[in-house]
């Protein structure tokens, strides 16, 4: 039996004027269990609590309730003074005799009756009431970043400044992401490699950070704090510590017939390739697919040309396990396929590109060395149209809902270029809306108008119709002087959708990290906790939780490196002791509760029972206290009830049922 | 009956919802009839959400309209303006009374005056 | 309760509201002073889908006029999908209960978030005066329970 000592605050007249808390106290007294129960001026001050402490010392209190104001405002203070007195802080019950009663009610004596019933709840509850203990669960101080774009090396620097091991897992041959890729950028127009790169080496350099390029996440398993994570080291058939990234094996690769990835399959790479000249690390792999000695057996050129001897037709994948105590997720995005727009001839012209393929054409080290050339007969264009939301804000099944953000900024510094570089080249942009938040950014767009002539036109295209003499017909609309455009055109370039890598979902489902229906990771809270997954121990970085430019992937990244080092400074977690528990005895092993569990908690194991003297093996729920946030969802969805949630069981919960009730 | 009900009758009809729309203008860019309209198929969406049924009536688009539906396929928001034309133009048939036709009275009917959108969007009504 | 004293009916309504949206909610309404019927109690849960369809039971079988049950709005879940849940249970629920003769109007569902302390009072309001019109629950009730 419980010995329960009950106090009833008067808060100054805000609970005394409409409550008889003497009645309250009195009432208190007949209640099972209840040893002591005394009314106080303000329970929350220094003296009131001295009175909880004395009182719980001398009547050597098991439990008490607190009747006051809400629990959101002094649960914790009326906790910790229990705490110091000697008694467990999950002990301690508040009746909401404020908010919930004396502040509503203007009749005493209902308000009374009312107060008396929330304390006989509370005091039901407390009864059940069983001491908890937090649990404590140790933290790996390392970080892993998935994904080696500017979102992954900011935050993978960020997290190795303030002291903590991060490994960077890749899946190409190189860091550097998209932006890699990337020409020049907006507002400022700097050169987009000449702000990565630095970075780039600043990561590969950082004596606390570890790159693993050509490398994709296998499994993951473990919590918050102590995650274990297989990482598949695809073989390169290059040793990476005997090579010196002379290249000359790329020049002497007679199989040089393979589309080039990073230039977006605009020009051909050899079978033993780096993806870019700066790539980092600056050592080649084998395309197996392509590589003549892999598929024949007779070739071997590479092997022969290089001095170094660190061509190994041998290498096989390796797994590397890893214990990390964060993870943040920084996969990034890629542009949508344009198969279902075949009014805009994309698969039909060569000379329709898309923006992402622009910025290669643009760059130096592109395919047309910069030259601003048709991909079909490499012609000076006279006439350049650009499409704005190609496959963004659809409401159809074709392309994607949302707005992806980044089009009309760049497609305006493309414009922009393009004019500067070439004043005889026009430009005419379609677009529907021109959206410019962001600092300096729609001064940039009007510069694009104002100083460079660019033809803006509001409406969008129909049809891109490619002619036999290889120029594009454009047919658009002009909606402000409504007239339908016809537009011969040697250039048409489509601001296409972007969307989530593809390898999101994978990963998501090894991390239990919750996407939504475009494959954005989720966030914890749209707007208090924007880098945080709801999964405990995860963060999220860049465009993977949703459309973002350079800056802002850039603030972000920074933003889930501080949680991640938030995490990683502590040596121990304390976890919140309300979570759920799993009778053995009652359990069946159906799975249910581990199927609605949002945070992946609930695991099974295989229990040697002995039943009546029969032993059998029986697989049973168990919950990880430090994955449980404690919702209850698998508690209702039980359907043995082996399934209950410490602090709000169901005996507890039923006992204050019974007590309003009554 | 009143334009309010007219317009609720059309999107009724056509099954469109006009406030999907976000005005890009994609169904006027695909229109192969567009110089022949006076209203132009992006701006029907907005006549129909606006209520002003009198002046789509009166229109000559809705006799130019060629119901090739380019519109209603590239539409990126599902707004579908040819059905709204089409639903348009069977409110007038249906007024006059013409709300059944079938394939023998057609020789009749066919005169010069007749447009021949009218028996186009007739007939994908009432070939069933 | 009596026949006596059944001249005024005060009816016994249990509030569910979870932890993190609607029981801050209450305290808004609470803080804001706007009044509701003394008969409505609020039991805390973390999460509206720890409330058990067995607690409901319980709660009419104990002599309950009404229950309603409080969570975040759809999508605000602090648990990220514990409302949808709860919504999925109460609608079976409800319709179950509806079937053996315990109306409707005596259950509820309402979203309600930190900031709608004036839908709560509103919502408890407009309970208690559905309940009132219903008058007392008189299915359900386990007579082994009667004082």
């Amino acid at each position: 039996m419980q010995r329960i000592g009950v106090f009833v605050c008067h808060c100054g007249s805000n609970i005394a004027a409409t409550v008889d808390v003497k009645k309250v106290a009195e009432m208190a007294l007949l209640e099972p269990g209840v040893v002591h129960a005394e009314d106080y001026q303000y329970m929350c001050s220094e003296a009131g609590q001295a009175r909880i402490q004395a009182a719980i010392k001398e009547k050597n209190l098991t439990g008490i309730v607190v009747c006051s104001c809400s629990p959101r405002m002094h649960e914790n203070t009326f906790r910790s003074a229990a705490e110091k007195a000697g008694l467990n802080p999950y002990m301690v019950e508040i009746a909401n005799i404020r908010e919930h009663c004396s502040w509503i009610h203007k009749d005493m004596e209902e308000a009374t009756k009312k107060a008396v019933i929330l304390a006989r709840a509370a005091i039901a509850k407390v009864n059940l009431n069983a001491p908890l203990k937090p649990g404590e669960s140790l933290v790996t101080k390392r970080a892993l970043v998935i994904g080696g774009g500017i979102a992954g090396i900011q935050t993978a620097i960020d997290i190795a400044d303030a002291g903590y091991e991060v490994d960077i897992v890749e899946k190409t041959p190189s860091i550097g992401g998209r932006m890699s890729q990337l020409d020049k950028t907006f507002p400022t127009l700097d050169c987009s490699a000449c702000i990565l790169t630095p970075k780039m080496v600043e990561a590969a350099a950082h004596e606390k950070i570890t790159i693993y390029t050509y490398s994709e996440v296998e499994a993951v398993s473990g919590f918050v704090g102590d995650f274990t994570v297989d990482i598949r080291k695809k073989a390169r058939y290059v040793d990476s510590d005997k090579c010196t990234g002379c290249g000359v094996c790329q020049e002497k690769c007679p199989s040089k017939k393979s589309l080039s990835e990073f230039n977006r399959g605009l020009n051909t790479r050899s079978a033993i390739y780096t993806p870019f000249a700066q790539a980092i690390p600056n050592v080649p792999v084998i395309d197996t697919d392509a590589c003549i000695k892999m598929k024949t057996g007779k070739c071997g050129i590479c092997e022969k040309v290089c001095q170094a001897g660190a061509i190994d037709y041998q290498q096989k994948d390796e797994i590397v396990t890893q214990k990390y105590g964060a993870i943040v997720v920084a996969t990034g995005f890629d542009t949508i396929k344009l198969d279902n727009y075949d009014e805009y001839a994309y698969n039909q012209s060569k000379d329709v590109i898309t923006s992402l393929e622009l910025e290669r054409v643009m760059n130096a080290a592109g395919p047309t060395k910069g030259h601003l050339e048709r991909l079909s007969d490499g012609k000076h264009p006279k006439e350049i149209v650009f499409i704005q939301c190609v496959g963004s804000r659809c409401a159809d099944n074709r392309g994607k809902s949302y707005c992806s953000k980044i089009c009309c900024m760049y497609t305006a510094k493309h414009a922009m270029l393009i004019r500067d570089k070439y004043p005889d080249v026009n430009v005419t942009v379609f677009y529907i809306d021109v959206r410019t938040p962001g600092k300096n950014f729609d001064e940039f767009y009007r510069r694009a108008v104002e100083d460079y002539g660019v033809n803006y036109i509001k409406g969008q295209v129909g049809k891109v119709i490619p002619q036999p003499d290889g120029k594009l017909l454009v047919q658009g609309a002009d909606l402000l002087d409504n007239k339908q455009i016809l537009k011969e055109a040697d250039m048409v370039v489509l601001a296409t959708a972007i969307e989530p890598n593809p390898d999101v979902r994978k990963i998501a489902t090894m991390l239990t990290a919750s996407i939504d229906t475009n494959n954005f990771l989720t966030e914890s809270h749209a707007k208090l906790r924007p880098v945080e997954s709801p999964t405990a121990g995860v963060f999220l970085s860049g465009v993977c939780q949703g459309p973002k430019d350079i800056p802002e992937t850039v603030a972000q990244a920074g933003a889930a490196a501080v949680k991640a080092i938030g995490l990683l400074a502590k040596d121990k977690l304390l976890t919140n002791p309300c979570t759920a528990k799993s009778d053995q005895l009652l359990c069946n092993g159906c799975s249910t509760c581990a199927n609605v569990c949002p945070y992946g908690a609930i695991s099974y194991e295989d229990i040697e029972v002995n039943d009546h003297g029969i032993r059998e093996t029986r697989r049973v729920a168990v919950v990880n206290s430090a994955l449980c946030q404690g919702c209850g969802a698998c508690t209702v969805t039980c359907p043995s009830g082996a399934m209950d949630l410490q602090g709000f069981s169901n005996r507890q919960i039923i006992a204050e049922v019974d007590a309003i009730c009554r | 009956m009143s334009h309010v009900n007219k317009a609720k009758q059309i999107k009724e009809i056509s099954g469109v919802n006009p406030l999907k729309c976000m005005k890009c203008g994609k169904c006027s860019a695909s229109c192969p009839s567009y110089n022949e309209m006076d209203i132009k198929p992006h701006q029907f969406v907005s006549y129909v959400q606006n209520e002003d049924i009198e002046s789509l009536v009166a229109s000559k688009s809705l006799w130019k309209c060629l119901s090739c539906f380019a519109c209603v396929e590239r539409c990126p928001r599902d707004v579908k303006p040819g059905k709204l034309i089409d639903a348009a133009r069977q409110l007038v048939v249906r007024e006059k009374g013409q709300t059944y036709l079938s394939p023998d009275e057609v020789p009749e009917l066919l005169d010069p005056e007749t447009p021949q959108q009218l028996l186009v969007s007739a007939f994908r009504r009432y070939r069933r | 309760m009596s026949i006596e004293n059944n001249n005024e009916f005060r009816p016994k309504i249990v509030a569910f509201c979870c932890n993190w949206c609607s029981y801050a909610g209450a305290d808004l309404a609470g803080s804001s002073r706007l009044a509701y019927p003394a008969d409505v109690k609020i039991i805390r849960v973390p999460c509206s889908c720890r409330v058990n369809p067995m607690f409901i039971l319980r709660a009419f079988e104990k002599g309950a006029d009404g229950v309603i049950l409080c969570g975040c709005h759809p999508g605000d879940c602090h648990y990220t999908t514990g409302n949808y849940y709860a919504r999925r249970r109460m609608t079976l629920l409800f319709s179950m209960l509806d079937y053996i003769g315990v109306e409707n109007g005596r259950t509820r569902v309402e979203w309600v978030s930190a900031a709608e302390g004036v839908k709560f009072s509103q919502t408890m309001n407009e309970f208690v005066e559905k309940i009132h019109s219903l008058g007392k629950n008189v299915r359900l009730g386990d007579l082994r329970c009667k004082n």
